[in-house]
């Protein structure tokens, strides 16, 4: 009869995760390219943000797409019409990206041409709040027909980003969305987070946005 | 949905050091887990029951611990636990601020394996 005993292990759940997106960090530093980990719920607008990005941006930042789906590609399809590189990534009915899923689509992308890779995650708003994929930064969209009582419903979402696009405010006075208790809501979850009301089908909002993730991109390349 | 990554996650970490100590049998794992996590115990056990068969820890119980949500106030410092459902009223309940961060809540942890 032997002793059961304990063993002290101390370790992250996530730690192959966090391990290798710290990697993915890296390569990408020395690159000096910024990849931004774009998330939101499905329909919230993830692929008409990245259009309107990509034609405001495209003559000052080379960006290239990773899109994640589930099962098509009619997203990268789009993206690819616009004539940047673009991965699709089919998660086979998996709800977020990893690290490991990112690092496979990496060499697909040639990153001595890029200065920007902006990746389309998974529609959800559980799931790929966990995963750090190797991004140096993390945005979120929310809608407004989704409501502004998504921070109560997904916190962890709300309190791992680093902005919050607000899209669809050509619909805000069409609803009871209240955009100062969003506000409110977001800020005591996450104080420093940046906040961009948008709208993809107007344009508003898009100058401020994508100047921020300019700022962000020149913040990522070595210095000259 | 995502309880199947993070299982596998746990397997893996706990038969690594199994492995490591020699040893026979996992019989449980000591978790700690932010109740921010949308992660639901039972499906836990579910899929590491289902992932776990014909290893080293077949059989071995999950006991998750899990770690209030609690902020900070900027302004008095205070810390305080806040109930998740409640997030949108949270005050200080000493100076009544409303700047606060996050302290814990987010944790993700292996604490131990009780094995023979």
């Amino acid at each position: 009869m032997s002793d059961v005993r304990l063993i002290d292990i101390r370790e992250e759940i996530l730690s192959d995760n966090q391990e290798l997106a710290g990697k993915i960090r890296r390569d990408l530093g020395r690159h000096g390219v910024f990849m931004l980990n774009l998330m939101s719920s499905p329909g919230a607008g993830k692929t008409s943000l990245i259009l309107r990005t990509l034609s405001t941006l495209r003559d000052r930042v080379r960006i290239g797409v990773i899109e994640g789906d589930i099962a098509s590609s009619v997203d990268a399809e789009k993206v690819s019409r616009e004539g940047v590189p673009a991965v699709q990534l089919r998660t086979g009915g998996f709800c977020h990206l990893d690290a490991p899923m990112i690092e496979r689509a990496l060499k697909e992308l040639d990153l001595t041409d890029l200065d920007c890779i902006i990746i389309e995650n998974v529609g959800n708003l559980v799931c790929p709040a966990e995963f750090d994929t190797g991004s140096q930064r993390r945005a979120m969209i929310l809608s407004v027909p989704e409501g502004d009582d998504k921070p109560l419903k997904y916190p962890l979402m709300f309190s791992v980003c680093d902005a919050l696009v607000v899209n669809k405010v050509d619909y805000l006075g069409t609803s009871d969305f209240d955009l100062e208790r969003l506000r409110e809501r977001v800020c005591k979850l996450n104080p420093d987070i940046r906040i961009f009301p948008v709208s993809c089908k107007t344009g508003e909002g898009i100058a401020e946005w994508t100047g921020w993730l300019a700022e962000q991109v020149a913040g990522a390349r070595p210095p000259a | 949905m995502h309880e199947l990554a993070v299982t596998e996650s746990i397997l893996n970490v706990v038969l690594r050091h199994a492995g490591q100590n020699g040893v026979r049998r996992v019989l449980g794992i000591a978790l700690r887990i932010g109740e921010l996590s949308d992660l639901e115990d039972t499906w836990l056990q579910r899929y590491f029951d289902y992932l776990s068969k014909d290893t080293l820890a077949a059989g071995a119980r999950l006991h998750i611990e899990r770690v209030p949500v609690v902020f900070r106030c900027e302004p008095c410092r205070h810390d305080f636990p806040v109930n998740v459902r409640e997030m949108d009223q949270v005050r200080c309940p000493q100076c009544g601020g409303e700047r606060m961060t996050l302290v814990s809540g987010r944790e993700y942890f292996i604490k131990n394996i009780e094995v023979i």
